[in-house]
């Protein structure tokens, strides 16, 4: 097989492990201020159950952004070149996103302070909205065709990004992720948080079947190819298998679903995209995978890599999602761990 | 100011704050992870004290290690786009192998060190903080092998066809001599600003306890702080050596590969046997060497840095306009645009970074030593100068290890490949070339700015976490929370709440 096919495929397998895992990180972070219900402190008591269902994971969920982005650096250098500065701003808002969420996490438990926490959840829930549509606006514009010149370079401008389709598409990754994370809260947490994030996932369902069905048959029907019905018809099929089981409260089933249904629509947007990695738009040029790739020597290399690596990464991701398997609930919360800031004015350095 | 200068700036800035928090991560994850096996051995409850002590400031720093490393990666692609055009080929394999190799092994084990107290075994968690500690030092591996290709590019062919770099042994790339030159000094590097950092905070804590006179802090003092003044002594010490030896490596190498780095590290200007290591120099260094009068020198040294030899014909070495010379008649007096193109690199920053590097280490060396004695047989200190050296020498290190970056980063342009004397010249880039040409000056200028004032925010918010998590000190009780401490009704516990 022709190896800048292969990896093709690759980086399509490590942003659908991106969005699926990182999907449902996104999704409580979004939930944060949507989930909690009672007196201030119950509700503060929840979000601490929400923040710590992901908190062993959500950074290694992150590290397949990373590993998308420097294995379409070494295997498509053109490709990278092309999309990161052709996305310099829509890039610079997920990035500022995904600093201001990831700080908060690791700090606001730092510190205990009503107003600082209030701070952190803020942080948490732009970091998460903001890139949740983003990352739809982005893969909605790569199916759409990217205007490029000759030399690859993009000259379409940042408005032109904001096209219907794209934002659909947004509105698309937005409505997955919600799902998603609500599933995976039902999922990981116990009592009443359990029973309302059950609830949530059952009506959202029936939203993300209409507007991903939605834009997945737009995006078949204007840019794709016959072979990826297959994967609408995966992703309609997972959605509705979500809708039921989600009512059943079969959580575990209900979040493989929504995992396949992120996955089948990853499917969708790399195999609309093929055999181009930026489609062509308005008579500009288009850039292939035969044109974008590296040499055969480098893709080479970096599949003995991968094969070697890939299978140890799942392996042990896959244990400490094991290791923390347990629910968690507000009835087992501890007091907050974290320090005051007063005495820092007291301290005598 | 244009794209390039605007994309430069940046690049500068978020580099430099990058490092901030990489070296203290890279040396403090493996001394954390030293303290925790010393209570899993000699279940010693201090050692475990130390570990959630230090743990805690190894967390707040690594969080924004991280999340400025996003952009870092990101970067070269979006301000840089035209230099990953031409080097991608090469340049990206280390970089995804860092991401597959190291930050997922750092990520997922740090998770379960955090999280995982008591859902693993003693020996498991123990193994976490260890995969941690390693792959934080092999990330630093492969970045180093990306920017070792970008000083001196080997096993690379140039395609005339498509105007681009070609990887032709990754072999090469990865025993780049550049690369086992710059990988030590950085580590050992890193492991003297960890050093520093725990020797500083430790002296510090011991100084203040024993000053209470209560008999319970001077306990404290002896039993808990005086050990991990000890155990940063003895990293100083070693990394310290480490750190000379793989300067002194470097220096000749540089020599060697980019002989101009060399020259204006000294702001020497005529190449001369026996060249002198300028201590202090005055003048207008921004304008070039030559009206620059160096006031203090040590004949010899600087020859010996870069050949070996302190006088001679063996001591030879190029001065600044010898190199503008040779590089002149081999690469052109003019860049593509047909600018004219200068192959000196800002003198007064190389001069004074290059110096700065060298001399602020003089702090730790001076808190090891004040150190050493003062905990001399047993020892406990309350000398009050002792624990404002320890505190006056903790930010010594960062910086020397950003003027040591600003050094090797400023003192290679106008390259942002190097060509190498014994390669394929046309793998050579210049900086100017490699600014991404479809971004508009003002869209870089924009990220800049909310960058920096980001950055700003959060290094203020850092410091204050580490200052405060610092003053509270060594927790008085520790629970042993393993599984193998927990009675059996604990089995079904609820999973701990690190946030």
């Amino acid at each position: 097989m022709d190896l800048a096919i292969l990896w093709f495929v690759i980086i399509a397998v490590l942003w659908t492990g991106y969005l699926v895992l990182e999907g449902f990180d996104f999704g409580v972070g979004m939930l944060l201020s949507v989930l909690p219900r009672g007196g201030r402190e119950q509700r503060d008591s929840e979000r601490r159950v929400l923040i710590n269902t992901i908190g062993p994971v959500w950074d290694g969920n992150e590290v397949w952004l990373l590993t998308a982005g420097g294995a379409t650096f070494a295997a498509f250098p053109e490709w990278y070149a092309t999309m990161f500065s052709g996305f310099y701003l829509p890039l610079l808002i997920i990035l500022l996103g995904l600093v201001a969420r990831g700080v908060a996490f690791e700090y606001r438990g730092k510190i205990s302070d009503a107003r600082w926490a209030r701070r952190c959840d803020l942080a948490i829930q732009a970091g998460s909205w903001i890139p949740a549509v983003m990352w739809g606006v982005a893969f909605g514009n790569l199916v759409r065709g990217l205007l490029l010149d000759a030399d690859f370079q993009y000259v379409g401008g940042f408005w032109a990004l904001l096209n219907p389709f794209a934002l659909a598409g947004g509105l698309t990754t937005l409505i997955l992720f919600l799902l998603h994370g609500s599933v995976f809260v039902a999922l990981k947490t116990d009592g009443d948080l359990r029973e309302r994030a059950g609830r949530l996932a059952s009506g959202l369902s029936v939203v993300a079947l209409v507007v991903a069905g939605g834009w997945a048959v737009w995006a078949q029907l204007a840019y794709s190819v016959t072979w990826t019905w297959a994967a609408v018809a995966v992703a309609a099929l997972a959605l509705v298998g979500v809708v039921v089981a989600a009512r059943a409260r079969r959580e575990g089933v209900a979040f493989t679903l929504s995992a396949v249904a992120i996955a089948s629509a990853v499917v969708l947007i790399f195999g609309s995209m093929y055999p181009d990695v930026i489609p062509a738009l308005d008579g500009g040029v288009s850039l292939s995978v035969a044109e974008a790739s590296s040499t055969p020597y480098t893709l080479t290399v970096m599949s003995w890599v991968a094969v070697v690596l890939t299978p140890l990464v799942i392996a042990y991701q896959a244990w400490t999602y094991w290791v923390f398997r347990r629910r968690l609930s507000s009835k087992d919360m501890p007091a907050p761990a974290g320090l005051s800031w007063r005495k820092i004015k007291d301290a005598a350095f | 100011m244009d794209a390039l200068a605007l994309a430069r700036w940046q690049f500068a800035i978020t580099t430099v704050y990058h490092f901030i928090f990489v070296p203290l991560t890279i040396g403090l994850a493996p001394l954390v992870a030293g303290m925790q096996t010393a209570w899993v051995v000699t279940k010693k409850e201090r050692w475990l004290r130390l570990t959630k002590f230090f743990g805690k400031l190894l967390l707040i720093n690594f969080a924004l290690g991280v999340v400025t490393g996003i952009w870092q990666e990101f970067q070269f692609g979006m301000a840089w786009s035209e230099y990953s055009r031409f080097v991608g080929d090469v340049f990206g394999a280390p970089l995804a192998m860092e991401a597959l190799a190291a930050f997922f092994v750092e990520s997922v084990f740090l998770g379960v060190w955090i999280f995982g107290w008591d859902r693993v075994s003693k020996k498991v968690h123990l193994a976490s903080i260890w995969l941690f500690a390693l792959a934080t030092n092999l990330s630093a591996f492969f970045i180093l092998a990306a920017n070792s290709w970008m000083q001196h590019p080997v096993g690379t062919i140039f395609n005339p066809e498509t105007g681009r770099a070609e990887m032709e042994s990754i072999g090469a790339v990865l025993t780049n001599n550049t690369l086992w030159a710059a990988f030590p000094h950085t580590i050992t590097a890193a492991f003297l600003t960890a050093g520093t950092f725990v020797c500083g905070i430790a002296t510090w804590w011991m100084v203040r306890l024993a000053r209470s006179r209560r008999p319970e802090n001077v306990e404290k003092a002896r039993t808990v702080y005086r050990p991990a003044v000890l155990v940063g002594v003895w990293t100083m010490i070693i990394a310290g050596a480490g750190v000379i030896w793989s300067g002194d490596l470097q220096g000749k190498l540089m020599y060697e590969q980019q002989p101009g780095k060399m020259s204006s590290a000294e702001a020497l200007c005529e190449g001369t046997e026996a060249a002198e290591f300028s201590i202090l120099a005055v003048g207008p260094l921004h304008a070039g060497c030559e009206d620059v009068d160096h006031l203090i020198s040590i004949p010899g040294v600087t020859s010996f840095l870069g050949t070996g030899h302190f006088s001679g014909p063996e001591s030879y070495l190029p001065g600044v306009h010898d190199v503008q010379e040779q590089y002149t008649e081999r690469y052109g007096d003019t860049t593509a645009s047909g600018d004219p193109v200068t192959y000196t690199p800002p003198l007064a920053i190389t001069y004074w970074s290059f110096r700065l590097m060298i001399g602020l280490a003089a702090f730790s060396v001076a808190l090891a030593l004040a150190a050493l004695w003062f905990t001399r047989k047993g020892r406990v200190s309350d000398n009050v100068w002792l624990g404002r050296l320890g505190i006056l020498a903790i930010p010594m290190p960062f910086l020397a290890c950003s003027f040591g970056w600003i050094f090797t980063e400023v003192g290679r342009q106008p390259w942002a490949v190097v060509p190498n004397p014994t390669g394929i010249d046309q793998v050579r880039l210049l900086t100017e070339r490699g600014v991404s040409t479809a971004v508009p000056p003002g869209v870089i200028l924009t990220s800049m700015i909310v960058l920096t004032l980001v950055y700003a925010v959060l290094a203020v918010v850092w410091y204050r976490l580490m200052h405060r998590y610092t003053v509270e000190g060594v927790p008085d009780t520790v629970r042993d929370e393993s599984p193998e401490a927990q009675s059996p009704d604990d089995a079904d516990r609820p999973l701990s709440f690190a946030y």
